[in-house]
């Protein structure tokens, strides 16, 4: 056997390491889906009656759709009436601040390295953490407040922020947009809001971290972020899952919407669990996430690291509405033993000298099938817009794959839009050469594979770019000899 | 220091060194020439543990441990450097950073305590000073659009940082200009110690000038077939190397 195909099987050994749950006592809805299920969450919200109209009309939306089949994705359709639409912890009473919140659940997010002690916190990230289907805790709160920066729970911003919601809730992705969508609309438990006001540059990172932690549960969890005009905000999301034998289903909805001069960068590591080595169990990741630049010069960024799920299905997009708007889509998407993605993005060219820019990296290993999915769509009246494009794929072995589907669609001659392909392989020479120098095997495909996704990798805020790192090594351990 | 003992490997069943004898000492330097392909750069990688090399007979020692059963990075960490004839590209990866990793990983081997960001810093400077190398280059991609020049250069500076015992150049003086080459060697020179030894391998006397050989080898068709001092190397210079082919291939025939 070669040296290659050796490192790969080695590589494809790693355990992951969120895969613990915890026993507590929780609030759960009945199995199954239908009307009253709709009807029990949002009661137990206690929710406006608009709302739960909204949910409703989701729901027969839904009803009348079918799952997708056109991603390259291939896995056991999930029995949807099996699955339980709301969990959450018993607290016996809403917490006012973190120092309410049930000590037993603050120990589940020290074990996942989440500290939501804000005296502990060494950078200034203010964080929301939404545990199975609702939102436990929401850290500096009262910072944010004052400088009219809105951050909390979803649930807490329907009560709070009726005006908000209400005006922006389904705006970017209707309700009608896909079967995942629909299904999210209908069930959604709960999720992050945050709202920048006019001109205010938000002095901290935003994040939200999820985790699901009860059995058969779907998670359903929303995510608006309202920048208004000339506004900024740096936005980044975490996930883990215990390890169990069944999928579980994760489809949740983010929203973006920026104004004129607005700025909002997403930025994602997700590791949601991946299934085991014989790709048993496994979260499935179908989640729709889109912004709008709905004013000029507006600009919003997506970057994401997608190293778990058994499945991914996700394509974060941005509408270019507004003249002079920009587009940003950095991704380095890896799959190892059975893991499946399809992933990539969206970049619809409405507004005139809009640009847009892609750069995805796929890191194919073990059995895995990782592929690149990315549409350019450059309307009418969209003069001068520009698009650049990279897509690489990097293969550990001979048994993954690597597909890229670019689709490009232009409807006005003066778009320039660029598309850069490659693909590659971690040569031995290179493994080789590190080995030279006195650098274990392991620790060279970590390298090599980090320098690989050095450029998405940069775009990610300090703090989580040293913790993506690792995580790419951890998916990869083992994967060559 | 090394002794290589009728060391015999083939590729894909190809045979390539077919009985390699060479002793080397603390504080020499041997330089290995020969015509192109006939195995000095394999003899150069089956010593630094390329995979692809099956040894199919023969030991080496190096400091009195057998090296073959080795790793090739626990080799790199006992003291073996091979400055390549080609130097592999790693995009994304800077040579800091390289280096960084490498040389905590060298020093964890022998048990010391990884260097700090301080530290390692002054120490680049001091050996960037050594083989007067650009820090800008440091920064760049290991190899990515380097020069020839610039990609031996950078192997010699690496080879200045981990402080090996027994550094190999594989043709090291191939693609520089003649100031580079006399601040290569220079620093190769500098490098040089009572406790280290160095095999050069080249094509050109030119390299020898700088670094004085204590014995030069040729290298035929897997055998060393001559040794001799560094006057060999001029000779060869002057005559090239059918006479030593036709010595050796009419004594094979006989
Ligand atoms: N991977 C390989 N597969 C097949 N043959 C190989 C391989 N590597 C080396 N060889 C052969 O082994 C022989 C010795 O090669 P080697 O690179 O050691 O020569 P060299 O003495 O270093 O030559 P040069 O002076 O040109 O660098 C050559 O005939 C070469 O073609
Ligand atoms: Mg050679």
């Amino acid at each position: 056997m070669s040296k290659d195909n050796q490192i790969l099987e080695d590589l494809t050994a790693k355990e992951y390491e969120h895969g613990w749950s915890v026993n507590f006592e929780t609030d759960e809805a009945p199995m199954g889906l239908n009307e009253d299920i709709i009807r029990w969450i949002s009661t137990k919200k206690e929710e406006p009656s608009w709302l739960l109209e909204w949910r409703l009309k989701a729901y027969k939306t839904w009803q009348a759709m079918s799952e997708p089949e056109w991603a390259n994705v291939h896995y056991a359709k999930m029995d949807l009436q099996a699955l339980r639409y709301y969990s959450a912890p018993k607290q016996s009473k809403k917490p006012k601040n973190i120092n309410e919140v049930d000590p037993e659940l603050i120990a589940i997010y020290e074990r996942l390295g989440i500290s939501l002690n804000e005296q502990k916190r060494l950078q200034g990230i203010a964080i929301d953490v939404v545990l199975d289907s609702v939102s436990v805790a929401t850290t500096f709160k009262e910072t944010l407040g004052k400088l009219g920066i809105i951050f909390c729970s979803f649930s807490e911003a329907v009560k709070e922020h009726p005006e908000l919601i209400k005006k922006y809730l389904g705006s970017v992705v209707p309700m009608t947009d896909n079967y995942y969508a629909a299904l999210n609309a209908a069930v959604f438990s709960d999720g992050s809001f945050c709202y920048i006001p006019k001109g205010v540059r938000c002095p901290m990172e935003l994040s939200t971290y999820f985790r699901i932690n009860a059995a058969n549960t779907g998670q359903f969890e929303r995510t608006l972020i309202v920048a208004d005009d000339s506004s900024y905000v740096s936005y980044l999301e975490g996930c883990t899952a215990p390890q169990r034998d069944e999928n579980q289903l994760h489809a949740a909805v983010v929203e973006i919407y920026a104004g004129a001069h607005a700025e909002v960068k997403y930025s994602t590591v997700q590791n949601w669990f991946p299934g085991d080595k014989d790709g048993k169990g496994g979260i499935y990741n179908f989640v729709t996430k889109r912004g709008i630049c709905a004013g000029d010069h507006s600009k919003i960024s997506w970057t994401q690291v997608e190293t778990g799920s058994a499945v991914t299905w996700k394509y974060p997009s941005c509408i270019l509405k507004g003249d002079y708007s920009i587009g940003e889509f950095y991704s380095v998407a890896v799959t190892n033993n059975y893991q499946q993605a399809d992933t990539g993005t969206k970049m619809i060219h409405i507004g005139k000298n809009t640009k847009s820019r892609i750069v995805s990296k796929g890191i194919s290993a073990g059995k895995s099938q990782n592929s690149y999915r990315g549409q350019v769509q450059v309307m009418k009246r969209a003069h001068n817009a520009r698009n650049f494009s990279q897509c690489d794929s990097l293969l550990m072995g001979n048994q993954c794959g690597a597909h890229t589907f670019p689709y490009i669609d232009i409807a006005n001659p003066s778009a320039k839009v660029e598309h850069e392909a490659t693909t590659s392989k971690i040569g031995e020479d290179q493994i080789f050469y590190c080995n030279q120098r006195g650098i274990a095997t392991e620790d060279a495909v970590a390298l090599i594979v980090n320098g690989y996704a050095k450029e998405v990798l940069n775009q990610l805020p300090m703090e989580f770019a040293v913790e993506a790192q690792k995580l790419l090594a951890l998916t990869l351990e083992g994967s060559v000899g | 220091m090394l002794s290589i003992k009728n060391l015999h490997a083939s590729i894909e069943g190809t045979p390539i060194l077919r009985g390699i004898n060479l002793e080397v000492k603390a504080g020499e330097v041997h330089a290995i020439m020969g015509p192109t392909g006939s195995g000095k750069s394999t003899l150069a990688s089956v010593l630094a543990g390329r995979e692809e090399y099956e040894v199919t007979e023969g030991e080496v020692l190096f400091q009195g441990k057998e090296l073959l059963p080795l790793s090739p990075e626990d080799r790199a960490r006992e003291g073996v450097f091979l400055a390549f004839q080609y130097p592999i590209e790693i995009p994304g990866v800077s040579t800091t950073n390289f280096l960084r990793t490498a040389l905590n990983q060298v020093r964890e081997y022998r048990g010391q305590e990884p260097l700090d960001a301080v530290k390692f810093l002054s120490l680049m400077k001091e050996k960037m000073a050594l083989v007067e190398i650009d820090q800008k280059l440091l920064s760049r991609s290991l190899n990515e659009g380097f020069s020839g020049g610039e990609k031996k250069r950078n192997e010699i500076f690496q080879m200045a940082m981990l402080e090996p015992v027994l550094s190999i150049l594989d043709e090291t003086d191939s693609g520089l200009d003649i100031d580079a080459l006399r601040i290569v060697s220079n620093g190769v020179n500098k490098l040089k110690s009572e406790k280290t030894a160095t095999i050069v391998v080249t094509h050109y006397q030119r390299l020898l000038d700088y670094i004085v050989p204590d014995f030069v080898h040729v290298l035929y068709k897997g055998r060393i077939v001559k040794s001799g001092t560094k006057e060999l190397a001029l000779e060869l210079e002057e005559k090239g190397y059918d006479w030593i082919k036709e010595e050796v291939d009419s004594t094979a025939t006989v």
